[in-house]
């Protein structure tokens, strides 16, 4: 059925694409009206899931094996069942276009050019789980993407496909747009609930605040990401067993990636999951590294995902369980294998450095953006971070002493594990394996302490205690 | 226009920007008061705080910022507090607390971007629209060129990292963006005034 | 297992609705649904805490109370637990601490705040709080109770690593007229805002800013000035929060802690009374849950002042000769000259006017002198307030219930006794720890110059004791021992902070000694020797505190009479239970 499709000049899929999610983005003579999305097949998933019990299509997404693209990588179909059973509260369906993860970009192309795709999947998520209200949050660096689903929205409703008894299923439901104002936390789901109700997008704390139990308005709330709920539409498309037969076994399904950094042709690329290595993504589909230059450092799952060494020898077991010695290049673009070797996969967003880049500089930059993005609920983080990219300005500047750097590893050990919500491992995680893989890059900055002139007063002042011996 | 004498009295204490000329001052017309609950209504009854980020955004879209003398009024609409607003307001970056220019230039500075040389896209724009870089800060992120036109504001990741640097003026994106770039756009919006 | 015992202590547990947990080591059994930290601190493990409060929502966020935490192995399907030979499963730990505020105790859940996890955690969190905190404990008013620097001391590490430049905040901002703020010292635990949101229900207090940046604000011109704003000085956990009447007033080490009773309210609000030698320097309220929770208004909080004050008495006063002025006598000589003056009163001319404000024990004593005088015109002055439907209830008498019940009395007869000096058939007045010219009394100071006889006895100088022949020095009840039955029918204990001033005495001895002087023989008047004698005396005569004691009644005291009287804040406390 692709054949006849065109895709705008710079913008065609690469051989080792599979685009499913992506089909209509950048695609010749498509826009965002419900028309096109019509023609294209559109909302005929929605009717078939229509005829399903709620039950079933729960099942088909279990048996689909779908698990969320929002970073966690949690089973889509799991995480419906978790509505505590013989609940009365009414249901929340929450979609989390909040997309705000450095290196992250891929949700942006859906609501961007085809928004009725991931309304379709809202829809079939809403029936199966019965939510009659859901809220897409959307962050506010997409003033056109908003404009883009009021009107789809608007659109489906008219043509009945949202509001009351849709389809004539007797099923009702409104979906309304909530547009977030530059805040990373609100991608936590129960940040982005607190942020839906209009509280402080604290994130709340887990038990007993679990979403699926006690989520917006004290409601049972399902929060998934945009590709998940887009994904769900596909299982119900092609079956969840045709689904599940597809790509890595543990996370089948298409995967969209996001590379950016320092490869020839940036960009974002859906395949299979697993099909590709992060070496025939790099070199093969992304160009390989630009002119003169090598590969050095990946960051294989958006900014707070752990940084891996190019040259980094990492463990891989052969089928009959021997263990042969492998590079990141080697390893499979699903959801687990890269969780193998100590970093994660998270939301696809691959962000890659060539032997030009100071990683003491990319780490400060990571540090300024945890920094700037924590919501300073709890100590560990609020004050951790800001410690953090002191400690790493300084280094950058030159004004840090080779115990600085140990004291940085030392207070994303603080942070990490202690904190309300994920963002604590989220933020130190970079430090750690930015301090710990390149710990040469970052010595290599620093002076004695003795050769430092004290940054500050309080420095000064432990300076009195460093250098009595040498006055004496 | 007083220096505040103390951090409470700061939360409402105006601060004075050349763009306000090109915006409508803050007043609370019927016509915004309807809309507003429009916003309210979309949510489930008794739930008007929900509403809360809405309202500021409508205030923000219309006025350029959220002045001190809207926080009440917004609090008033969706059965919420002074202070409440007040702790939304200053919580989200995407709210300006002083009116921006004319044409917002919004200027990526995540990992993806920085490594495409977007960190000296700030300083360049600031140059060009006259605004002293250094006085860009933590607090006080944004800078408005004496005319008001334009104002210019570091912000985190844009989610379009495989083109960086990018750039939002207002509503619109710009990829890949270059001194050439900034330079064009600006001339172009100069001409449209 | 064939060692494990008949009965598993699970099965014995769960019979009684509890749960066994192991805390460092030590297998202990609490209620279903207890919080971690409620549980470890009952058994005098200390977990610490700077957001949780017992009387608030669970914030969760200071991560101060992080424990090491463990439940049994999951099990395999199809595979039955094992037990050892106590009888419990054995723990798998988990790596990731837990906050013991917001989880709950389990079955064969163990918990360990002894280990490297616990300890790291609590170090690594204390450092972070103390990273932009000012470190000015030396100008501080917390310093000494300051929970940030008894952990520091606990569980920190004794060195800094910090050495960049701390965040800048406002400091000493005054955000109501009674409590003043520094951002810098605050931990953001967000107690004071919670209270206000759940417990007093205005919304003044909220956190703006964010990140490194947050701190505690209120909107300008909506200030924290509800009546229940110094309770937010209690609850911070550190210096942020501070009361402007007790600011740089006494360091907190120096003052001694009276358990004692709130007298300016029906409430009875329990309090503590902090001291030191003979001056009063603060009240803070003293948790009860039937009485008044962890709470207190602010105006009983400042009713301290009056214990201090110059106008109080410090020697009894005679007058004399009629129209010249009082001037101080002895004891001795002011009891003679009474005695000898009201056995010139017609009992028909005199009437005595007493006070709810007595302990029981000063009424009882009050009752056998009226005995003794032959007195039938005795009444009590009524008082009331505007409620607040929180802790003040419309009795503005801390023991109008004690009057009724010792006297018989609550304050219908005072109009009688006024309309009898104005018509001049009452000649002779004994005013007992009333200041006759307040309103709810409603004499005029006419009135008084227009009696023949005017006895006093009071603590403080006013109107009336100006107008007195005699005047004898009672005591405020930060001097006494006691015991007053509150609106609710709560009898509670007032304890003795501080001697009596000057040579003021306590109100029932002085009862006691004009009785015996005037031919007073009933022994178990004039042969007792203390208030806790004066109460069993009591218990043995009146139904209601029948079989009481001084110790039976215990810091919190003794509902003992059912007057449907309820008090609202309580009232919602327990129903959210």
């Amino acid at each position: 059925m692709s054949d006849d499709i065109k895709y705008l000049p710079g913008h065609e899929p690469h051989p080792r694409e599979t685009r499913r999610i992506f089909r209509n983005i950048y695609r010749v003579g498509y826009d965002t009206s419900i028309k096109c999305f019509i023609k294209d097949g559109g909302y005929e998933t929605l009717k078939k899931a229509l005829t399903m019990e709620p039950a079933e299509v729960i099942a088909e997404v279990k048996k689909s094996g779908l698990r969320g693209r929002g970073g966690a990588g949690f089973p889509t179909g799991v995480k419906w069942t978790f509505i505590p059973r013989g609940n009365t509260k009414p249901v929340y369906l929450v979609c989390n276009c909040d997309e705000s993860e450095p290196g992250t970009f891929k949700d942006r192309y859906i609501v961007h050019q085809d928004p009725h795709q991931l309304i379709e999947g809202m829809i079939i998520a809403c029936y199966a789980v019965q939510a009659h209200f859901a809220v897409i949050y959307m962050r506010e660096e997409f003033p056109e993407a908003a404009n883009i689903m009021k009107k789809a929205l608007a659109e489906a409703e008219k043509k009945g496909f949202l509001g009351k008894d849709i389809l004539g299923s007797g099923f009702d439901l409104k979906i309304i747009l909530h547009r977030g104002a530059g805040a990373y936390i609100c991608g936590e789901e129960t940040g982005l609930i607190n942020s839906i109700e209009g509280l402080r997008p604290y994130p709340r704390i887990k038990p007993p605040f679990f979403p699926a139990a006690i989520g917006l308005y004290g409601c049972p709330t399902i929060v998934n990401n945009v590709e998940s709920l887009c994904q769900v539409r596909q299982v119900l498309m092609r079956g969840g067993e045709a689904y599940a037969a597809e790509g890595a076994q543990r996370s089948p399904g298409t995967r969209i990636i996001g590379v950016s950094g320092d490869v020839k042709r940036p960009g974002v690329y859906e395949i299979i999951s697993g099909s590709l290595t992060y070496g025939e993504m790099l070199n093969e589909v992304c160009g390989g590294p630009r002119r003169g230059r090598t590969f050095k450092a990946i960051i294989p799952g958006g900014a707070s995902a752990k940084v891996m060494r190019c040259d980094e020898v990492l463990k891989g077991r052969n089928p009959d369980g021997s263990v042969r010695k492998m590079s990141i290049f080697d390893v499979p673009m699903d959801l687990d294998s890269i969780a193998q070797h100590g970093s994660m996969s998270g939301s696809g967003g691959v962000i890659v450095m060539d032997d030009s880049r100071s990683m003491p500089k990319v780490l400060n930059n990571l540090n300024r953006f945890f920094a700037w993005e924590s919501c300073g609920q709890c100590s560990p983080c609020r004050e951790g971070n800001p410690w953090m990219l002191k400690l790493s300005t300084r280094i950058c500047e030159g004004k840090g002493s080779p115990e600085d750097v140990d004291l940085l590893k030392s207070v994303a050990d603080n942070i990490c594990g202690r904190t309300v919500c994920a963002f604590g491992e989220a933020c130190s995680w970079p430090t750690q394996a930015f301090t710990t893989k390149f710990r040469e890059e970052f010595l290599a900055l620093t002076k004695p302490i003795n050769a430092l002139k004290p940054h500050s007063a309080e420095a000064a002042e432990a300076r009195k205690f460093l250098t009595r011996d040498d006055e004496a | 226009m007083s220096e505040p004498t103390n951090a409470i009295d700061a939360i409402t204490t105006p601060i004075p920007s050349p763009g306000e000329q090109h915006f409508p001052k803050f007043e609370v017309t019927p016509k915004l008061v309807k809309e507003a609950q429009e916003l309210v209504d979309q949510y489930p009854e008794g739930k008007e705080q929900s509403a809360v980020l809405p309202i500021i955004h409508l205030v923000q879209e219309r006025f350029g910022y959220v002045c001190p003398e809207a926080m009440p009024w917004i609090a008033e609409m969706c059965k919420s507090t002074p202070i409440h607003v007040a702790g939304i307001v200053t919580f989200y970056p995407g709210i300006h607390r002083s009116c921006p220019g004319k044409y917002h230039f919004r200027v990526c500075r995540g990992i993806a971007c920085a490594l495409s040389d977007g960190e000296a896209l700030v300083p360049y724009i600031c140059e060009k629209i006259g605004v002293d870089p250094a006085a860009l800060t933590d607090e006080e992120p944004m800078g408005v060129s004496p005319d008001g036109l334009f104002s210019v504001e570091a912000v985190e990741c844009l989610a379009n990292c495989g083109f960086g640097p990018n750039m939002l003026v207002n509503d619109t994106l710009y990829s890949q963006v270059t001194p050439k770039i900034v330079d064009k756009v600006i001339a172009d919006l100069k001409k449209q005034k | 297992m064939s060692t494990q015992p008949a009965i598993l202590p699970k099965d014995a547990a769960a019979a009684e609705g509890k749960v066994n947990v192991q805390i460092n080591g030590k297998w202990y059994r609490f209620p279903k649904g207890m919080r971690i930290a409620d549980a470890c601190n009952s058994v005098g493990v200390h977990v610490p805490c700077f957001c949780y409060h017992p009387k608030l929502s669970v914030a969760g966020s200071c991560r101060m109370c992080l424990v090491e935490q463990g439940m049994p192995p999951r099990l395999a399907p199809g595979a039955t637990p094992t037990y050892n030979e106590d009888g419990y499963q054995s723990i798998s730990w988990m790596p990731r601490a837990v906050i013991a505020c917001a989880n709950t105790v389990a079955e064969n859940m163990g918990i360990r705040t002894d280990g490297k996890l616990c300890a790291e955690a609590r170090r690594g969190v204390l450092e972070f709080l103390l990273s932009n905190h000012p470190l000015d404990c030396p100008i501080c008013d917390q310093a000494g109770e300051c929970k940030l620097q008894e952990y520091t001391a606990d569980y920190g590490s004794g060195t800094h690593r910090f050495t960049e430049a701390k965040t800048k905040k406002g400091k000493n901002i005054s955000i109501g007229p009674r409590v003043n703020l520094d951002q810098e010292r605050c931990v953001l635990c967000r107690r004071c805002v919670r209270f206000m949101k759940e417990i007093v229900g205005e919304e003044v207090l909220g956190v703006v800013g964010r990140g490194t940046h947050n701190a505690i604000a209120c909107y300008p011109g909506k200030a924290l000035d509800s009546n229940y704003s110094m309770n937010v000085v209690d609850i911070c956990p550190v210096g942020a929060m501070t009361s402007k009447d007790f600011r740089f007033k006494m360091r907190v080490w120096f003052l001694k802690s009276t358990p004692t009773i709130d007298v300016t309210n029906g409430t009875g609000t329990n309090i503590n009374l902090w001291t030191r030698e003979q001056q009063v320097y603060r009240i803070t309220p003293r948790q009860n849950d039937e009485v008044n929770s962890c709470w207190m208004p602010d105006d009983a909080r400042l009713a301290y002042k009056y214990i201090n004050a110059p106008e109080r008495l410090l020697t009894p006063l005679v007058r004399t000769d009629a129209g010249a002025p009082q001037r101080p006598s002895t004891w001795d000589a002011a009891i003679g000259l009474v005695v000898e003056q009201l056995h010139k009163c017609a009992p028909s001319e005199l009437a005595m006017i007493a006070s709810a404000r007595m302990t029981n024990e000063e009424l009882y004593m009050v009752r056998a002198l009226a005995k003794q005088l032959g007195i039938t015109k005795l009444d009590i002055v009524p008082r009331s307030c505007e409620p607040d439907n929180m802790l003040k209830s419309a009795d503005a008498n801390p023991n109008s219930v004690g009057a009724k019940l010792v006297l018989g009395k609550s304050g219908s007869g005072l109009a009688t006794i006024r309309r009898g000096v104005r018509n001049g058939s009452i000649r002779f007045l004994i005013a007992l720890g009333e200041d006759l010219t307040a309103p709810e009394a409603g004499f005029t100071k006419d009135d008084l110059a227009g009696l023949d006889y005017l006895l006093c006895v009071s603590h403080s100088a006013n109107d009336t004791t100006r107008a007195a022949d005699v005047v004898l020095p009672g005591v405020t009840f930060a001097e006494k021992y006691g015991t007053m039955i509150n609106v609710t029918g709560r009898i509670q204990r007032l304890n003795k902070a501080i001697e009596p001033l000057g040579e003021a005495r306590a109100d029932w001895g002085i009862y006691r000694s004009i009785s015996e002087a005037l031919g007073c023989d009933c022994v178990t008047v004039i042969a007792c020797p203390s208030p806790m004698m004066v109460l069993e005396q009591m218990a043995e005569e009146f139904e209601p505190m029948k079989g009481l004691s001084w110790g039976s009644i215990g810091n919190e005291g003794k509902a003992i009479i059912d007057t449907g009287v309820s008090i609202p804040l309580i009232e919602r406390e327990q129903a959210k239970k």
